[in-house]
């Protein structure tokens, strides 16, 4: 390993060997565990991901395998994206890394209980993996009744395993908002934090509050497959639109579980490579709470055309648009941070400048989505699937990547090559809107969203989308390549190559195994430490 | 509160800065934790509130099926260990360990208690085919929801018609709702039992003082949210009808 070569004291080679891994309870390792296999089943998701796109390729069988398959593939390719890369990621990878550091902590609140999340987080994995052994699941990633509950029980693996991982999520955010309120070093009051410990800390308020709903929903779903309770299954007195609002009571906050902490990440690129102080951040630290609590009661435009009564449909319609608005105090505030700021294109600020375009795509196209009337001609076509893979992909993944530049430096005392890192940002944003952009164009036309085939007349928009997937997939590659180039043979990092201003920087790269030498004694603002 | 003092042989972990401030964070966790107990049943909550609206008779004669003795037996069986269990804590803080011990086991007891009565409440209604949907068989209990919807239709003014077959494969949900919500209910008793007996063993070792028992006020406020959501059940399934 690269890390043996030096000769500081860090909390890399604090302790050795692979069971010291699997037994520490140091927030960083944990975060670099989660790092690994969030990683690894994002290689798997994205494979997924790549077929489907292949089998899109021309219409009529393109790949050979069934319908059934296709199902499966892509009900898995969105379960392993949403359950195991997006809502963990962030918050489970830099959440746990980072969030200690810019505290001036020694560690997270409750350290055994975050390995026990990472375990608890892989058994989840490993039952919905199960899954596969038991006939799999074709229901998408929504599970709606009442077909889920006539598909054979590999669903309930999947269902099972979803809650698991659903329990990891709410330990980890109830870990981060201890952590944030109790751990706070000296003098560093909550208007010293950076933004990204704001970002999780309103991240783990909605993964403590929304994830529970999801935890029943589950369980009366496994109920109602192995018992009939009745309670969604229509034929003996359920309501599968009940369903749907437990579900989406959960699942549009997911959302923003997904989303939040990605904003964070921009915070902290756009600031360090403007080589300016954040502007607005109070203004960016309240707008993350606004949207904690709004994406509470948004739920139903998942619903618009589901029989729920029209004037909910309103109702939330109207809700929905509030949303925009502290997304765009956001978006403004770090378009100001940037404003005559001495801006360096470094591979990172690529991928927040990147951010900044598609989720505004995203955003706004959510807006569209968010009309009533719209929604009815829009609702299950490829529209939706473009929309949230601009606020997902091109928002959360480009977030992911740029800050996995940003930080690694930190995690692992090396800096990986810039140039192909920037090699990786041009593949992943062009391949990105070639593959997207056109799907909103036929949603629009009018294809249908999940299904295995499509018309003729779809056929040169799916091909010119499958190419781009190739193009992302390159992309990763890429990036994947530069960090494993960067942890093999990268240059020597110093403490703060980036010129970064926040509280992180201070401590050595990586870091010492309980953060800084002396817990600091915080005197400055967020982004004053120059 | 509780503050450590100086001379205390208990260390709090390396990265709180005292064992006051590792206990302060330890309780906001549980309290934390408590409020996902709490929204977990509230979706069960709800799903029965939209249920017992949609279906009226099913839940009024469901309800005359419960054994509303045994059901009281029990709410008493709860609220008395939530006592005991406050009262474990207490002698925990007053360094009385033999109390404490007496008091931890009498709530441990309790628990067994109220999953005793749970079990023959249970076998009774397995016996009766009570149960939820698929296995459900008990025409007599179907018999009387048409027969109750039928009357209640009779003497309202507002004239809808029933549909008597949909009731028919309605009805068993009540024990569908019964038997998820109590069983859940009950799997945190049976964890709740484990988590106080933890704590009983730890405080027979001398683990516990007046500086640290912070393990036996968290178990202990989950034992009183387990509590509290019975006192929730009680009424709602036993005595709606």
């Amino acid at each position: 390993m690269a890390h043996t070569e030096t000769h500081s004291h860090d909390y890399l080679n604090h302790q050795k060997g692979l069971w010291s891994w699997l037994t520490t309870i140091d927030h960083k390792r944990i975060g670099i565990m989660y790092l690994i296999v969030i990683l690894f089943f994002f290689l798997i998701g994205g494979i997924f991901a790549l077929l489907i796109r292949m089998e899109l390729f021309s219409a009529g069988p393109t790949l050979g395998i069934d319908p059934g398959t296709y199902n499966r593939l892509m009900t898995f390719h969105g379960a392993i994206m949403v359950f195991m890369v997006i809502v963990p990621g962030i918050p489970s990878i830099f959440g746990n890394f980072l969030i200690p550091i810019m505290l001036g902590a020694k560690d997270v609140a409750f350290p055994r209980l975050n390995l026990f999340s990472w375990y608890v987080f892989m058994l989840g994995a490993i039952i919905a993996f199960a899954s596969l052994l038991f006939g799999g699941a074709d229901t998408g990633w929504t599970f709606y009744t009442p077909y889920s509950i006539r598909q054979p029980n590999g669903v309930i693996f999947l269902v099972l395993g979803a809650f698991t991982m659903g329990m990891a999520s709410i330990l980890t955010g109830l870990n981060f908002i201890v952590t944030v309120h109790k751990l706070r070093a000296p003098g560093q009051t909550m208007s010293r934090i950076p933004l990204f410990v704001w970002s999780t800390y309103a991240t783990a308020i909605i993964q403590v509050l929304a994830t529970p709903v999801l935890g029943i929903t589950l369980l009366l779903l496994v109920a109602e497959k192995t018992l009939g309770v009745g309670i969604f299954d229509p034929t003996i007195g359920g309501d599968p639109v009940l369903f749907q609002h437990f579900f989406w009571f959960y699942s549009h906050p997911a959302v923003y579980i997904m989303v939040l902490p990605a904003m964070g990440i921009i915070s902290e690129l756009i600031a360090t490579y403007s080589r300016k102080t954040v502007f607005g951040y109070t203004a960016i630290a309240y707008s993350s709470l606004a949207i904690g609590a709004v994406s509470f009661i948004v739920w139903g435009h998942h619903m618009f055309v589901s029989g729920q009564s029209e004037f909910a449909g309103i109702m939330f319609s109207v809700i929905t648009m509030l949303v925009g608005v502290p997304t765009a105090i956001k978006l403004f505030n770090w378009i100001a941070t940037m404003y005559m700021g001495s801006i360096k294109l470094d591979a990172p600020m690529l991928f927040a400048i990147g951010f900044m375009f598609l989720f505004t795509i995203g955003g706004l196209t959510g807006v569209w989505l968010a009309t009533l009337g719209m929604d009815v001609h829009f609702h299950d076509t490829y529209f939706v699937v473009a929309h949230f893979h601009y606020v997902m992909v091109g928002g959360t993944l480009m977030a992911f990547t740029g800050g996995l530049f940003y930080w690694f430096p930190k995690m692992f005392g090396r800096v990986c090559n810039d140039g192909t890192a920037r090699i990786s940002w041009v593949l992943i944003f062009t391949g990105f809107n070639v593959t997207f952009f056109p799907q909103f164009i036929l949603g629009a036309m009018g294809m249908p969203r999940r299904y295995f085939d499509y018309l003729p007349q779809y056929e040169s928009l799916n091909q010119i989308s499958t190419v781009g997937s190739w193009l992302i997939g390159a992309g990763f590659l890429v990036a994947l390549f530069a960090v494993i180039h960067g942890l093999l043979r990268g240059e020597k990092a110093s403490n703060n190559p980036w010129g970064g201003t926040t509280l992180e920087w201070l401590a050595t790269s990586p870091p010492h195994h309980e953060n800084f030498e002396k817990t600091p004694i915080v005197s400055v603002g967020p982004y004053e430490y120059r | 509160m509780n503050t450590a003092s100086k001379e205390s042989h208990f260390h709090h972990a390396h990265h709180f800065e005292s064992a006051a401030h590792q206990y302060s964070s330890a309780k906001q966790g549980v309290w934390l934790f408590m409020v996902t107990e709490i929204l977990m049943f509230g979706g069960l909550f709800v799903a029965y509130l939209i249920y017992k609206s949609l279906y009226a008779p099913v839940f009024h004669v469901g309800s005359s099926y419960l054994d509303v003795k045994m059901g009281t037996i029990n709410t008493f069986i709860l609220i008395t260990s939530s006592f005991t269990m406050a009262l474990g804590i207490y002698f925990n803080q007053k360094n009385e360990r033999s109390k404490a011990i007496i008091f931890l086991a009498i709530t441990i007891l309790c628990a067994l208690g109220f999953m005793l009565v749970k079990f023959f409440e249970y076998s009774h209604k397995i016996h009766l085919g009570l149960v939820p949907g698929k296995y459900f068989n008990n025409p007599e209990f179907v018999q009387k929801v048409v027969d109750f919807a039928t009357n209640m239709q009779a003497t309202s003014s507002a004239h809808q018609d029933i549909d008597i077959a949909a009731l028919k494969k309605i009805a068993p949900l009540y024990f569908g709702f019964y038997f998820v919500m109590t069983g859940l209910h009950g799997f945190h008793v049976i964890i709740g039992a484990c988590l106080i007996l933890w704590v009983t063993i730890k405080t027979a070792k001398g683990h516990f003082g007046p500086e640290y028992y912070t393990p036996v006020e968290g178990v202990g406020l989950f034992w009183h949210i387990v509590d509290l959501i019975w006192i929730y059940l009680f009424p709602l399934l036993y005595l709606v009808g």
